[in-house]
């Protein structure tokens, strides 16, 4: 069989008029390969043997010289002989590859044609086997008649077609290519024949009448993939923190890196959002609205002068920065601003949906992307020694540390499974743990619920400190200092409490999650009840406020009118005005405290915790009695799951503070920012890895679920307050209005023409948006019913999966020879690598030689290129590794084909051109 | 810019940025790497196509690889004549499969090519198990992940197992 694979090689690289020695390699190939192969390893040689008559045939239309693959006649007809031969011997491995090339999609005609093609040549008479060999036989016979002659023009219209075809399939296998298991070498080659096929073809398809049209789309879609690809290096260049991301990823492996990966996507959000705020809310307003001091709301309240400076009360966001473009309050109602006559009010609501709308949609988008990548994760259970085995190693550590904690913590698990194995069902007493169980839930439960209480006693608390004058620091902080508190302590708590629980660590681990979610959520809703506890009390004293700044406006201009010697009245100064309370700036500010006080507690126990820590266990341990890095304190660990929900509730604040405070977001840049490099030197500088190693993998879905789950809690509140409260008589760029949404109505009646406002008014009838509600609704539980279903189908097909198997089993088991698995496994195992890579080494060195001196020339480039996957390519890249199980073929009879299925399902397939997996389908092909 | 030219043509890169899942940034970085394991013996200038092949020796000790259980396997399944020289060419195909754009298909036949059985479990544990446990967790995983039924592991029960292992991917690629 091999003499047959040389016999039709030689003949071919003759055709092309060249010699080559090294295709005694190939002998030792399986006919299988040769077969599946063909096709691409076919196409370098037509190159190479283009490229040789290229000289000839200048004259010649392109078109036709891929086809023709005439020659001398008289060269011929020596040929055609030992091509006989050849044919002769080979026929049923033709037919097999023919075979096997139709199950393989894109490559299969191009093969079909040129085997139709071989065989016509050979047999020298038109045969009609089907459409594409027909074609192929008038295209032959026409480029041959032609060759001479100079008239190409006959191409008809479907031959244009099947060219054009024929060249979106290289266009198809260029943009595939990189996904092909192939060597780099064929990969190039292949790349670089199919490039100048197109490039020719293209050519040829766009001259004539009519053809422009063609031409033009197809430079068109040429300049957009380079397009396309000068973009993409642009932005893997704008990607930061790659180095540094490796570099933690080598020492603690990819679930401590995928925090910092999913903190470098936070900052992403963050900063498009900073850039929606800046640039159409803040910078407008700076550069366009009314200066600073020129009315109320943009002035410090005479009172409050004095001290507006002062370090500490520009700490507590009060002062300048409270009257400054970083809240609500200092906005003003006009409709239009500066010449532009932007729409400020407009902007700063529109703006404010879209942040929501954004993040929603990057949420959605990249969790939905996850689940694309992760495709099924339902059978857990099915696959726990395979999965240990093959996919524990990370093969981003790097560190040996690392390394050694990861052997020992996978030589652990697989001792678990072990012992899991060999004893499932431990006899324990079941009611002490129950029992336990239920007392750990109870403990926490009122771990919660004491914070909770907490939190909202002291925000009353802070409510009436803040009337008081003369608080000291701590009161004033109380709220923030507080909740920082309780997140630092209770996670901590829970964890030792969940030790009574004893669970499997996975299970815990999200339990523990589970936990420190609630007391976020429940901390940061207690936090917000209050919150709108003292909205309500400023909303009722806003009322009081606005007649009092109404009488007295009054009062001063009857004064003045009064006093009519000056000519003038004295206009009231804007700092002296009375005014409300501004609830909307009290919320504001009450956010950016608690996100500023927050950074500054996750940085203090960065610093305290791990850095300090790893300095006194590492300096005093000279001086200690023990062992310190060892044994007690020792060094700490880096709390994925912690910093990852810190990360995700500092967002949610993020979001619903940023309605209130339109500066809130560039802080939180800020701190991502800094976060960065800080936890990045801190995890390097002071923290060990971990012993128990996280599953990074599907937790990434997780996280981008709990942040939805933020997302929508912290889309509430506000949502609730611009449509339910009225906003603030005399600060931000609602006042006067009722409610804050009426800006869209006024924008509509105002800047539109009126059937706008028309459409609009129907649109937002009850009428329409209740059956469209209906409507979604409908289709949520139409796509939930059909997703049910097929997962109710892809379970039944398992199962009869599992029935086969079991089947196949049995029938092993009966025939009974002595355990022959292992026995096969024995076989395999032994390592025979040596012995078979070494000859085709020594063949490779042979061929690879006159490749390489080839002329530096452009022909000769490609001659020497198309030519080493033949040759030299091909001596190692399809050898299997002899330890993998499939080197022999499973006993043909033994297959039973599932109902449906042409060949059985555990046969090998795919594109992998193993001689290991190709062997059997070619036997099988062949019956 | 002139530090590009002289390394590789314009046509070298965009035939290596269509035949890997690498931008020409990497590219050049992985050049960069390359020739630095052996600058006397690797050319700067490639845009002639020189041959050149580093022994496995230089390769496995980079850092990416050094502490990796199986890079003897890794690079020797890379290797164009299966004694685990890398030219340049076979070295960037190592990183484009390992790299993380790669399909998991294409993963798959790579890893494929990688493991064995009882030399992985071996590796894995750094032969801490005893004979007995490792007959049954190789037993075991044959149990497991042998859909046909026919006692080997083929590459279709491999393809099968690894696409539902949920941290295939996450693992099997290195950044370089």
């Amino acid at each position: 069989m091999g003499k047959k694979k040389k016999c039709a090689l030689q003949v071919i690289m003759e055709d092309a008029g060249i010699e080559i020695d090294g295709q005694v390699e190939s002998d030792t190939e399986s006919e299988e390969d040769e077969v599946k192969d063909k096709a691409p390893k076919k196409q370098p040689l037509r190159e190479t043997g283009r490229a040789s008559r290229l000289e000839k045939e200048k004259q010649e239309k392109d078109k036709e010289e891929d086809k023709s693959k005439e020659e001398d006649s008289c060269s011929q007809q020596n040929r055609t002989s030992r091509r006989k031969n050849c044919q002769n011997k080979n026929g049923d491995g033709k037919k097999a590859g023919e075979e096997g090339s139709r199950q393989r999609g894109k490559k299969a005609p191009t093969k079909d044609q040129r085997e139709s093609e071989n065989k016509e040549r050979k047999t020298n008479k038109k045969e009609k086997e089907g459409e594409n060999k027909q074609k192929k036989d008038r295209k032959n016979s026409t480029s041959s008649a032609s060759s001479d002659s100079s008239g190409e023009e006959s191409l008809s219209e479907e031959e244009l077609a099947m060219l054009m075809e024929q060249v979106e399939q290289k266009k198809k296998l260029i943009s595939t290519m990189r996904s092909k298991p192939w060597r780099m070498v064929k990969k190039l080659s292949v790349l670089r024949e199919a490039q100048a096929f197109v490039e020719k073809f293209e050519g040829a398809l766009g001259k004539g009448k009519g053809k422009k049209l063609y031409a033009y789309k197809m430079i068109m879609a040429k300049k957009w993939v380079k397009f396309k690809r000068d973009f993409d290096n642009f932005k893997t260049q704008c990607i930061p923190w790659e180095m540094k991301i490796k570099e933690v990823e080598s020492h603690f492996g990819s679930s401590v890196a995928s925090y910092f990966i999913f903190l470098r996507w936070m900052y992403g959000v963050n900063l498009v959002l900073f850039g929606l705020i800046f640039g159409l809310v803040i910078i407008p307003e700076v550069l366009m609205g009314m200066p600073y001091g020129s009315m109320p709301r943009k002035t410090v309240p005479r009172a409050e002068q004095a001290t507006a400076m002062d370090f500490s009360v520009l700490w507590d966001f009060e002062g300048y920065i409270k009257y400054s473009a970083l809240f609500y309050g200092y906005y003003n109602n006009q409709r239009t601003i500066g010449w532009l006559k932007y729409r400020l009010p407009m902007a700063y609501f529109m703006v404010g949906i879209s942040v929501f709308g954004y993040s929603l949609m990057v949420v959605i988008r990249s969790m939905a992307r996850n689940a694309n990548q992760s495709t099924a994760d339902g059978d857990d259970d099915n696959f726990i020694f395979s999965w240990k085995m093959f996919t524990s190693w990370d093969y981003l550590i790097g560190n040996p540390e690392t390394a050694d904690n990861k052997f020992a913590s996978i030589t652990t698990s697989f001792k678990e499974s072990i012992v899991d194995e060999q004893e499932s069902n431990k006899d324990e007493n079941i009611h002490l743990r129950r029992f336990l169980r239920v007392l750990a839930n109870v403990l926490i439960i009122c771990c919660l619920c004491g914070s909770g209480y907490l939190i909202y006693f002291v925000v009353k608390r802070s409510q009436t400190f803040s009337k008081m004058q003369n608080v000291g620091w701590y009161e004033r902080n109380e709220v923030e200092i507080v909740m920082s508190l309780l997140g630092m302590f209770c996670p901590p708590l829970f964890e030792t409490i969940a030790a009574l629980e004893n669970y499997h660590p996975r299970i815990g681990l999200k339990w523990q999650l589970g936990r420190i979610f609630a007391l976020f959520l429940g901390n940061l809703y207690t936090f917000l009840l209050a919150l709108m506890d003292d909205v309500n009390e400023k909303l009722a004293e806003e009322d009081a406020v606005k007649n009092i700044t109404h009488w007295m406006l009054l009062g001063h201009h009857n004064s003045s009118a009064g006093n009519s010697s000056t000519a003038t009245p004295p206009p009231l100064d804007p700092a002296d005005v009375p005014r409300g309370p501004c609830w909307e700036t009290t919320v504001g500010i009450e956010f950016v405290r608690l996100t500023v006080s927050d950074i500054l507690v996750t940085y203090i126990t960065i610093l305290v915790g791990d850095f300090i820590r790893a300095c006194f266990v590492r300096f005093v341990n000279y001086c200690w009695c023990w062992d310190l890095e060892a044994g007690f304190p020792s060094y700490a660990e880096f709390d994925i799951s912690g910093n990852v929900l810190g990360l995700v509730f500092n967002q949610g604040m993020i979001w619903m503070g940023s309605f209130y405070a339109p500066g809130l977001v560039g802080i939180n840049v800020l701190r991502l920012l800094t976060s960065m490099y800080f936890q990045c030197w801190a995890v390097m500088s002071s923290n060990v890895p971990h012993e128990r190693v996280f599953k990074a993998s599907k937790s990434n879905n997780f996280y981008m679920g709990l942040l939805l789950l933020i997302l929508f809690l912290s889309l509430l509140p506000v949502a609730y307050t611009i449509m339910s409260l009225p906003p603030s008589f005399d600060c931000g760029p609602f006042s006067g209005k009722k409610r804050m949404y009426d800006v869209i109505q006024e924008t509509i009646e105002l800047d539109f023409p009126a059937f706008v406002a028309k459409i609009f008014s129907y649109v937002a009838n009850p009428g329409l948006i209740i059956p469209a509600i209906l409507l979604m609704v409908l289709a949520i539980y139409y796509l939930n019913a059909v997703s049910e279903a097929y997962q109710r189908a892809n379970a039944e097909l398992k199962k009869k999966m599992q029935m086969q198997r079991e089947e196949e089993k049995n029938k092993r088991n009966k025939a009974a020879t002595p355990n022959p698995m292992l026995q096969d496994l024995e076989d395999i195992l032994t390592p025979n690598t040596k012995s078979e890579s070494q000859p085709k080494q020594a063949e490779d060195k042979k061929t690879e030689s006159p490749t390489r001196i080839s002329p530096a020339g452009k022909q000769g480039n490609t001659t020497a290129l198309d030519r080493s996957p033949v040759t030299g390519g091909r001596g190692a890249a399809y050898t299997l590794p002899p330890h993998v199980f499939t080197t022999q073929p499973p006993p043909m009879g033994v297959w039973a084909p599932y109902p449906g299925q042409p060949r059985p399902r555990g046969h090998p397939l795919g594109p992998f051109p193993g001689r290991g997996r190709g062997r059997p389908r070619y036997s099988h092909a062949a019956r | 810019m002139g530090n590009k030219q002289t390394i590789f043509t314009d046509e070298q890169l965009d035939a290596y940025q269509d035949c890997t899942f690498f931008t020409r940034k990497e590219i050049l970085r992985l050049h960069g790497r390359y020739y630095e394991m052996a600058p006397n013996v690797v050319p700067m200038d490639y845009t002639r196509d020189p041959d050149v092949k580093l022994p496995m020796q230089l390769i496995i000790n980079m850092p990416e690889l050094k502490e990796n259980p199986f890079r003897e396997r890794i690079v020797e399944s890379f290797s164009e004549d299966g004694e685990g020289s890398l030219s340049f060419n076979d070295f960037v195909d190592m990183f484009s499969v390992l790299s993380e754009m790669a399909p998991r298909e294409l993963k798959a036949i790579y890893a494929f090519k990688i493991y064995d059985l009882e030399k992985t479990l071996n590796k894995l544990t750094r032969e801490e198990l005893t004979a007995e446990e490792i007959t049954l967790v190789c037993e075991k995983v044959i149990e497991e992940a042998d859909m046909d039924g026919d006692g080997k592991l083929g590459f279709a029960d491999f393809e099968n197992m690894i696409s539902k292992a949920p941290d295939f991917l996450s693992t099997f690629h290195i950044r370089i």
